[in-house]
């Protein structure tokens, strides 16, 4: 099968992962006409980026990744042109529930943080609410409308922007997994991929998810990444009756109902296989069973017919890594979204490659920084609106 | 090295298999637990109709009737020594631990196991044809099923098709029962089964029986027409035929109001997968299965396989296997058992292998089926997915294993989550990329093995060791 003397191949910007924010990358590189190898150790979109709850959210983000969420959204807007099919993607709200009046109150006081982001937040309460969505269960206080946010199928959108870019021009290797890394000390990487494949480049982007630390760390920058693994379910189809989106404020369950007519819940964890992939935890299934129905009560004679998992990066703040390495010229990191990358993932593929090309975007992203583990972080006094994102959706 | 922890054997299963694994254990003065979806233990051969129901052993099993009646008395016998559960579904397994859900109440409880026999069984291998979605279309089982359990024909003027011992013994139950047999279609060639008559003879009893039914069969004027290739089942609104091409490729009609139809069996493997076997593609069983050493030792510590959940063999392997797979468990335990037994069940299903052989070169795979199979062909009914979609996602994305077929095109998304379309689905891929059919992978299995209603009762009284 394998020759002893590798394929080798010169390029701009060789790219490590081909989930939604590699491929992403790949794709806005080639629309800026770089040339780019994308190495992907499976197939591109079948880890986190291909089966993830599919919420497409800006509401309940700190504030710190609104900008990112901000330009992803125009991105979402234009999906079709971009990446060739719409991926099942429709702005039908995110209705965030509160079931106390805090929760409602800490739904206000997000809406207010937010106003400068113009995300048209609509808060719902009492009656209001009881018109205007009879199939809430009685639990629902209120709660905060973000009527441009949606939902999207991730199993479609997240290849899709693979295949995208290889139509743009990128080179795109699957089942080619990075094994070794070597940077020459001035200007050049070696990417080796098993015996098959070796590719050199003097930018390399780390967009590997869950499995990014390895390379940050040999190259000297060790992150305290660690693995999650959110639990997901989908009921059988039924008649379609809801069309947002919805997430609990203060967490616990989200759920969305696609066209199909499937509930697509999530919540709680589940754990993890074999490294690679993983599995939903018996009391996040039994807890979110209890919750759905709960939440709405029409669920109460369906079934649910799957359960599963993935595998996604998370660092202690929940923030995401964005930033050039400091310790190696040409060296840039794109990872640990904390169960919440996937609306924001197209954007961030963007600021990659303006990273890549440029050396800066215009896009806000100092607090991703990797300079933020350097002190031990500050003790946690007053909470921040992040306390709120504490799911992932 | 620590103490030994309690035997705590659960058998899921109470086919042949989990039965003969029971009744090992409790001559062993173990009591397992044994875990069954069914309302009344037997497996899918030996399926017993409800308490209240005439029929008698010999009208309802034939030739097989002394077996069944034996195995059945087995199960009565063993109550007092077993811990029987019945209409349990196990739907999840994780971490020593068995999600149940028991059918009647709808109520879900946890299972503790240390030791666990997996004899999950096999249900039927679909490769649709135009029109199977007809009202009047059964599988072979089905139709057996209708016939055992609920006492009646699937219609009154039956054609039965496809390939497999099924076929013929199905058809012979049928007009056994006085159901008229319009025709047996078999995708088999008769060279195939003159091809594979020295290894049948391995088994000399049971080859002897499918020789009677044919025998029957042909002397009692229903037609059997060998090499065909299905075209259609003809209807509107509910069979009224079928089409079919003979070897020559000549369509001939004929007209039924009921099919069945079916392609030998396939292996339940699902809670294999979720207890984390290792799998392996058997080429002679044309599926990806979990490994086993000759005793049913899978790569699970802990975890023994038997019977035709782990690759068809059989209800007499079944038995074999499930009272093979109980020994090695107690040896593995470091019980004494009796090995001259174990080494003659091995050489048992040693031998049979052969005779399996001889059944696939008797009853071949249609392997030409998915070339033939037109674009608009319904492959999996839940989500009304057509050989035409897999084939133009496949042209349109590249996919080419089984797991991005599905998540592209929704195939095996419905509530049968693959059971029923995957053999079917992954022939079309394979044909479409022009891979071997191996080479496609497999659908990840995940909970629940069955849907399951979310409106979930935990029932109080879980067992030790449940999680909160
Ligand atoms: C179950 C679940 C639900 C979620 N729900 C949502 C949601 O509703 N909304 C939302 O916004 N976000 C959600 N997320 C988060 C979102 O899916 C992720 O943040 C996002 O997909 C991350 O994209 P990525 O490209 O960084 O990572 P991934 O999609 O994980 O891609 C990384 C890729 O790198 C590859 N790779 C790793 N190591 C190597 C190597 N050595 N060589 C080559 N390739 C390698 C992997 O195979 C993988 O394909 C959810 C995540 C999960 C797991
Ligand atoms: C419909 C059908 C009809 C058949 N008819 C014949 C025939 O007439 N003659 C013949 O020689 N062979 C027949 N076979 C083949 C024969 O069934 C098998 O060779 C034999 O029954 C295998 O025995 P077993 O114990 O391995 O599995 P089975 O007899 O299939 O028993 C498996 C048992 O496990 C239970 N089970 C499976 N999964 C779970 C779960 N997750 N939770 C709880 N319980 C579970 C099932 O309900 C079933 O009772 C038939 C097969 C099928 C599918």
């Amino acid at each position: 099968m394998s020759s002893s003397t590798p394929r080798t191949i010169k390029t701009d910007v060789a790219i490590v992962g081909g989930g939604i924010v590699g491929a992403s990358a790949a794709l806005a590189l080639r629309r800026q006409g770089v040339d780019v190898v994308l190495l992907e150790r499976d197939l591109c979109g079948s880890r986190s980026s291909g089966v993830n709850y599919g919420g497409v959210r800006r509401q309940g983000r700190p504030l710190s990744q609104l900008p990112l969420a901000q330009r992803a959204h125009e991105i979402w807007a234009r999906l079709p042109a971009l990446i060739g099919t719409d991926g099942e993607y429709q702005r039908t709200g995110h209705f965030k529930i509160a079931r106390s009046e805090a929760d409602m109150a800490a739904l206000e006081h997000y809406a207010h943080l937010s106003r400068d982001f113009d995300l048209g937040i609509e808060l719902i309460s009492g009656e209001r609410l009881r018109a205007q969505c009879p199939w809430l269960g009685g639990k629902a206080v209120g709660g905060s409308l973000c009527v441009d946010d949606g939902q999207a199928n991730p199993r479609l959108v997240s290849p899709a922007f693979a295949l995208a870019a290889q139509r743009a021009g990128a080179q795109i290797f699957e089942r080619s997994p990075l094994t070794r890394i070597e940077h020459d000390g001035r200007q050049l990487f070696t990417l080796h991929s098993g015996t098959a494949l070796e590719v050199s480049a003097p930018v390399v982007l780390n967009c590997a998810g869950a499995w990014a630390g390895a390379m940050a760390e040999q190259f000297g920058e060790p992150v305290p990444l660690r693995s999650g693994h959110p639990a997901m379910m989908v009921t059988e189809p039924l008649p379609y009756f809801m069309q947002w989106s919805l997430g609990v404020e203060g967490g616990g369950i989200y759920c969305r109902q696609v066209a199909r007519g499937n509930l697509v819940l999530g919540g709680g964890s589940g754990f993890w296989l074999d490294g690679d992939r993983a599995r939903s935890e018996r009391s996040a299934i039994a807890s979110l069973t209890v919750q759905a129905v709960e939440l709405l009560p029409a669920l109460k004679h369906a079934h649910f017919i799957r359960t599963w998992s993935g595998t996604e990066g998370y660092l202690p703040d929940r923030q995401p890594v964005l930033c050039k390495s400091r310790t190696t010229p040409g060296l840039i990191h794109g990872f640990g979204f904390a169960g919440a990358g996937f609306q924001i993932g197209p954007a961030v593929g963007e600021v990659l490659a303006e990273l890549a090309r440029d050396g800066h975007t215009s896009t806000p992203i100092d607090a991703f920084s990797l300079a933020r583990f350097d002190t031990p972080p500050a003790p946690a006094a007053g909470a921040t609106p992040t306390t709120t994102t504490a799911q992932a959706h | 090295m620590t103490t030994k922890p309690a035997l705590q054997p659960v058998i899921v299963g109470a086919g042949p298999a989990g039965i003969r694994a029971a009744q090992t254990l409790a001559a062993h003065g173990v009591r397992p637990v044994l875990i069954d979806e069914a309302a009344r233990g037997g497996g899918q051969i030996y399926r017993r109709p409800p308490a209240h129901f005439k029929r008698t052993p010999a009208t309802l099993y034939g030739t097989e009737a002394a077996r069944a009646t034996a195995l059945h008395g087995t199960l009565d016998g063993l109550h007092a020594q077993i811990d029987y559960q019945p209409d349990s579904l196990v739907w999840n397994a994780q971490g020593g631990l068995l999600d149940v859900l028991h059918g009647p109440t709808q109520t879900t409880r946890t299972v503790p196991y240390g030791q666990l026999i997996v004899a999950s069984g096999a249900t039927d291998r679909v490769l649709p044809v135009p029109g199977w979605t007809l009202p009047g279309v059964y599988t072979l089982g089905g139709a057996q099923v209708a016939l055992k359990f609920q006492g009646c024909a699937i219609g009154s003027r039956v054609v039965l098709m496809g390939t497999g011992p099924l076929l013929y013994l199905v058809a012979y139950q049928y007009a056994k029962a006085g159901a008229m047999v319009a025709a047996v279609l078999d995708t088999a060639r008769f060279a195939d089964q003159l091809a594979a008559v020295p290894a049948m003879l391995t088994q000399p009893a049971v080859f002897a029986k499918g020789v009677y039914y044919v025998g029957w069969l042909r002397a009692h004027g229903v037609p059997i027409h060998s090499g065909i290739r299905p075209v259609r089942v003809l209807g509107d609104g509910r069979v009224a035929g079928v089409v079919w091409a003979d070897g020559a490729g000549r369509e001939h009609t004929l007209s039924c109001d009921a099919v069945g139809f079916g392609y030998a069996l396939r292996s339940e493997t699902q809670l294999a997968d979720l207890l984390g076997c290792r799998f392996a593609w058997a080429p002679m069983h044309r599926a990806h299965l979990p490994e086993r050493d000759a005793a049913g030792r899978s790569s699970v510590r802990g975890v023994y396989l038997a019977g035709d959940g782990a690759g068809i063999l059989g209800a007499d392997a079944a038995e074999w296997a499930g009272e093979l797979a109980a020994l090695a468990l107690l040896q593995d335990h470091g019980t004494a058992v009796d090995a001259a037994r174990m080494q003659a069940l091995q050489g048992q299903l040693h031998r049979l292998m052969r005779f399996r052989q001889g059944l696939e070169r008797a009853f071949p795979f249609p392997t030409d089926w998915a070339a033939h199979a037109p674009d608009a062909l319904v492959v999996c009914r839940c989500e009304n997915i057509t050989a035409g979609d897999l084939r133009a996602c496949v042209r349109e994305t590249g996919a080419d294993e089984m797991n991005r077929l599905k998540a592209l095109t929704r195939v095996g998304m419905g509530r049968c989550q693959g059971r029923s379309c995957g053999v079917a689905a992954a022939e079309i891929l394979a044909q479409a990329t022009g891979q071997p059919v191996e080479r496609v992978g497999r659908l990840r299995g995940q909970a629940p093995i069955k849907p399951v209603p979310i409106h979930l009762q935990a029932r109080q009284a879980t067992d030790a060791g449940a999680s909160a």
